[in-house]
């Protein structure tokens, strides 16, 4: 599964709207100062009439699913009510809780802020993409095992942000990992064992990259 | 084969409790095997992997989306509804309102009980902005808010009333015909309050005001509906899905049996979610009208608007201490708004002040006013926060009078019984004194004290501590509810109850009941939960009553499963069933070792299939209240110059009986002092009230909720166990509505101990603090 684009993507600057989408400060920035944010590009957005359905081709979870879509679709809107995938959520539609973060190229963005003829072209990944097969992945594996959640629905936003934060291969220390996933929003207020669900994952992940 | 099956379904060696004689409950557990243990989600698996189906999630063939149109202003009538051109737009299939009168049925409000009031699904006289106007179904939610934008709607604007301190004020625009006061001004007095503060040493007399905060759950509040011809059947994110049947059932005018509601998941309530909302009789009106499933999940602006609120509070407390630190009086009054309908604007706020402290003199007036906002609900312990933001900081405030430890201050005015309710009834347990105690301890609340106090300020950072106790009036549970324990003939177990677990780890905690029972594996339970179609009856999960009252019956059915398993084994084994014990998925006698046979080669199990035990939730104890309590401790860095607030730590001391899964539990510790921070730092519902009415943040950016950047790296949760025999059958009481209680009070103080600062008004933002700081500048 091809997880990232950001060798054939020169670019790797931010634009506005690409800081606006970036969930939160941490682990947005985080993966721009690893070099590794490759931003949606305007110059790509074709010009679409609001009225007419377009024909798109999606890159998700690794892979390609063709689709008509109006063009004011949001990424989100396809990915639940068109494709079936429900592991994002939908919190607040304007950029705000993250509940509905996958990831565009590796890197977390809000699914509601990203049109889905924008996401075209690049690499989605949901939840259900860091399934292997019905076996967790790591950091869902550390989230249910440190209690991370507790009604559970902002709780794939959360594991997508931690995802990118993780593959930003920063070290991290808890202030960094608050930072990192102060994008997403928990009301029953789940924080601190999300806090020590990350840094589960991330010596999980350490220790997975030492091995010989 | 059969052995690997064996031992994945029962662990080997577990001894299982004693049965009880038949009409007997069983006894309290002593050592326990499985319940209090660190045991993550049996549904960990489908929260983290995505596959659990919320309500929102649920996409049915055919399906259309439903949106609604809402009253702008605060207070307006409805003189007519255009909407021809929103039925002529793309993708539309109905549009309903108030126009529409076979689809405006009845809706009620009510203050618990107290006070009702009904309107109509779609109100002309609209006493909020957000009330329901009209309603779209469309084969898009694009289309179906392109279709709400195009209604064209006459209001005739009315005056209004947003800040409910000017409610009652002469000349106030009246949002009911009988005026804007909610019932009578509700009284409360025992003792002699004048005697009391005569008595007194010390008397302090302060005003503290709460914000109004809103729910704000993750998932927004909504619901499929879908008919089969006059059958009908929603999937709800809700908190109780019989309430919501008998609401929805009463509204449409149809019997219980024709309404079916599903809500297997749910993603957070807070109270918000406990009954039917105008949204469900709207979702189910739009798909009888189309003959087609309609989704209508209301977008969060319009939750903000209308799903209700922690209503704001204006209190007075005066009391009286001796230098001894003994309480002579307690004098309260608070005016508060449930918003424009009966919906509990005081409820609750006194019962802090009446109930946690003794104190022989208390006088307590609480008047509820209607204004201009959207309608109230509960909120994660009604009442409670708000009251203890005024008793606790006033506790601390004559603890400083008198020169005492605030800690030894509460110790001194413990009561064994309720003092608020008739007949002083004692407590089942009372763990209060313990959760001071240890509390401090473990906290060093001593050591910190002093250490603070030795300190020489640097720079603008001032460091304090403080502590903040509190009672939570519901929290023992009660009847009615029933459950089903199937024990299959492999040995395997479903469980059957009509809970939501809203979060809180409900269903874990009941397999681990069943699993202590039974001496199965939790994850071999299938738990099928939250569906009145197919599950038992349970009232809505809220008021922390869910696992008081839920557990005992889980027991009883899982007793009532070993009792039948019993009989089937003993007239294979041709022995007395009361000599019988299981272990390990076995059935052995205790007399006659030889005597032996497995669950799974027991012959009356294997021709019935299925062993079914049924269980209810038995009556609380006569005289007594069942009550959790807390005490929290937290240090705070306050930053002089900027008036910021940082939480370094926070301890909470919980007594909520017995700990049923020690994992869920911090979970809910950690939640609840998370929501609490946002009652002292962050939250509060703005209103434009001497401008337009209308609600000024109504999104996350504006009305802010904590962040992993507000909360303390560590949280840590402190049970307190008390023995407690008499609360039920498994000594838990609630624990999710009381640990939020004290929490923002204990910011306050320990924001005092830093700062010398008293501050009055929630939230304690940055420019609120700030400004104090100023002004405490210029006093010198």
């Amino acid at each position: 599964m091809s997880r990232r684009t950001d060798n054939e993507d020169p670019k790797t600057g931010m634009t506005r709207r690409s800081f606006i989408k970036g969930v939160g400060v941490g682990a947005a920035a985080a993966a721009a100062a690893s070099g590794t944010l490759s931003a949606l590009t305007d110059a790509e957005a074709k010009e679409a009439k609001a009225e007419e359905m377009q024909k798109l081709t999606l890159r998700v979870n690794g892979r390609s699913h063709r689709l008509l879509v109006e063009p004011r679709w949001s990424l989100l809107f396809v990915l639940r009510e068109k494709m079936g995938l429900t592991g994002t959520k939908v919190g607040c539609e304007r950029g705000e809780c993250g509940a509905c973060t996958v990831l565009i190229n590796g890197v977390p963005q809000y699914a509601c802020m990203t049109l889905a003829l924008e996401a075209e072209g690049h690499e989605i990944t949901t939840v259900e993409g860091l399934m292997k097969g019905e076996e967790l992945g790591p950091v869902q594996q550390a989230f249910l095992e440190n209690d991370a959640f507790q009604c559970g629905y902002c709780t794939p936003g959360q594991i997508m942000a931690a995802e990118g934060l993780l593959r930003a291969n920063a070290p991290l220390t808890v202030a960094e990992i608050q930072k990192g996933m102060s994008g997403n929003l928990c009301r029953c207020g789940a924080y601190t064992h999300i806090f020590r669900a990350v840094e589960a994952a991330a010596k999980a992940r350490s220790g997975k990259r030492g091995e010989p | 084969m059969k052995k690997q099956t064996e031992e994945m379904y029962y662990t080997q060696g577990l001894a299982v409790p004693e049965t009880p004689k038949p009409g007997d409950p069983p006894k309290p557990w002593k050592q326990t095997n499985v319940i209090g243990k660190k045991i993550p989600r049996i549904d960990a698996y489908e929260r983290v992997s995505g596959t659990a189906v919320y309500p929102s999630d649920l996409v049915l063939p055919r399906m259309l989306f439903g949106a609604i149109l809402r009253c702008p202003h605060p207070h307006a009538m409805v003189k007519g509804v255009d909407t021809r051109k929103a039925e002529k737009m793309p993708g539309v299939h109905a549009v309903i309102s108030g126009s529409t009168p076979e689809n405006n049925p009845n809706w009620k409000y009510s203050t618990f009980g107290r006070i009702e009031f009904a309107t109509r699904i779609f109100e002309a006289n609209c006493r909020y902005e957000g009330e329901p106007v009209a309603a779209v179904a469309a084969e898009t939610p694009y289309q179906a808010w392109d279709a709400v934008r195009a209604i064209q709607v006459e209001y005739e604007v009315l005056p209004f009333v947003a800040d409910e301190e000017k409610a009652l004020a002469p000349g106030a625009p009246r949002i009911h015909e009988k005026g804007n006061q909610v019932g009578e001004t509700q009284r409360y007095s025992r003792g002699d309050v004048q005697k009391g503060l005569n008595e007194a040493d010390v008397v302090v007399e302060m005003s503290f005001n709460t914000a109004c905060e809103l729910h704000t759950p993750m998932e927004l509040h909504g619901c499929v509906a879908d008919w089969d011809g006059d059958n009908l059947t929603i999937w709800e994110s809700t908190q109780g899905v019989y309430p919501v049947q008998n609401g929805v059932a009463q509204a449409l005018g149809l019997p219980l049996s024709k309404v079916r509601v599903i809500g297997r998941y749910m993603g957070g309530g807070f109270g918000s979610k406990l009954r039917a909302g105008k949204y469900t009789v709207i979702a189910a009106l739009l798909a009888r009208m189309t003959a087609r499933p309609v989704k209508l999940v209301l977008s969060r602006e319009e939750t903000y608007l209308a799903t209700g609120n922690r209503p704001p509070v204006h209190m007075k407390l005066k009391a009286g201490v001796k230098q001894d630190g003994t309480l002579t009086a307690l004098d309260f009054s608070c005016l508060a708004s449930g918003g424009a309908y009966p919906a509990g604007g005081t409820s609750l706020v006194d019962w802090v002040v009446r109930d946690l402290y003794l104190c022989p003199n208390v006088r307590s007036e609480m008047t509820d006013v209607y204004i201009n906002a959207g309608p109230a609900r509960p909120m994660r312990a009604p009442g409670h926060p708000q009251g203890a933001w005024a008793l606790e900081q006033m506790m601390d405030a004559l603890a400083e009078k008198i020169g005492m430890d605030p800690v030894d201050l509460r110790l001194k005015n413990i009561p064994a019984f309720s003092q608020a309710r008739e007949g002083n009834p004692p407590y089942t347990s009372t763990g209060l004194q313990a959760c001071l105690v240890e509390g401090a301890k473990v906290f060093g609340w001593k050591e910190a004290r002093e250490k603070i106090g030795k300190e020489t300020p640097r720079g603008s950072v001032r460091r304090g501590v403080g502590v903040a106790a509190g009672l939570w009036v519901a929290g023992g549970g009660g009847p009615p509810s029933t459950v089903l324990v199937k024990l299959f003939s492999d040995g395997s177990v479903n469980l059957n109850m009509g809970a939501s677990d809203i979060g809180t780890g409900t269903k874990t905690v009941m397999a681990m009941v069943v699993s202590e029972e039974l001496g199965i594996r939790p994850e071999m339970i299938q738990i099928e939960n939250a569906d009145t179609g197919t599950t038992q009856y349970a009232t809505a999960s809220g008021g922390s009553k869910t696992v008081p009252t839920e557990a005992p019956a889980v027991r009883a059915a899982a007793v009532e499963v070993r009792r039948q398993l019993f009989a089937l084994a003993a007239s294979e084994l041709k022995t007395d069933p009361t000599s019988l014990y299981l272990m390990g998925g076995e059935v052995s006698s205790k007399e006659d070792p030889s005597k032996k046979i497995k669950i799974i080669e027991v012959p009356g199990l294997k021709r019935a299939g299925v062993i079914v035990g049924v269980g209810y939730r038995g009556p609380n104890p006569q005289n007594r209240a069942v009550n959790p309590f807390a005490a929290q401790f937290c240090e705070v860095e306050v930053n002089m110059k900027t008036g910021e607030v940082k939480i370094l730590r926070f301890l909470a001391a919980q007594d909520s009986g017995r700990v049923m899964n020690r994992l869920t539990y911090d979970s809910q510790v950690i939640g609840g002092i998370t929501m609490g921070i946002g009652l002292a730092m962050t939250e509060a519902r703005i209103l434009d009230r001497n401008g337009t009415g209308k609600l000024v943040n109504r999104n996350w950016h504006d009305y802010k909720v904590p962040t992993a950047l507000d909360v303390p790296a560590e949280i840590t949760a402190l049970p307190i166990e008390p023995e407690d025999a008499e609360a039920n059958t498994t000594g838990s009481k609630g624990l999710g509505e009381p640990v939020t209680i004290p929490t923002a009070a204990a910011v306050a103080n320990a924001v005092r101990h830093a700062t010398g600062i008293r501050v009055l008004d929630t939230p304690m933002s940055p420019a609120r603090l700030c400004k104090l700081i100023a002004e405490k500048g210029k006093e010198g």
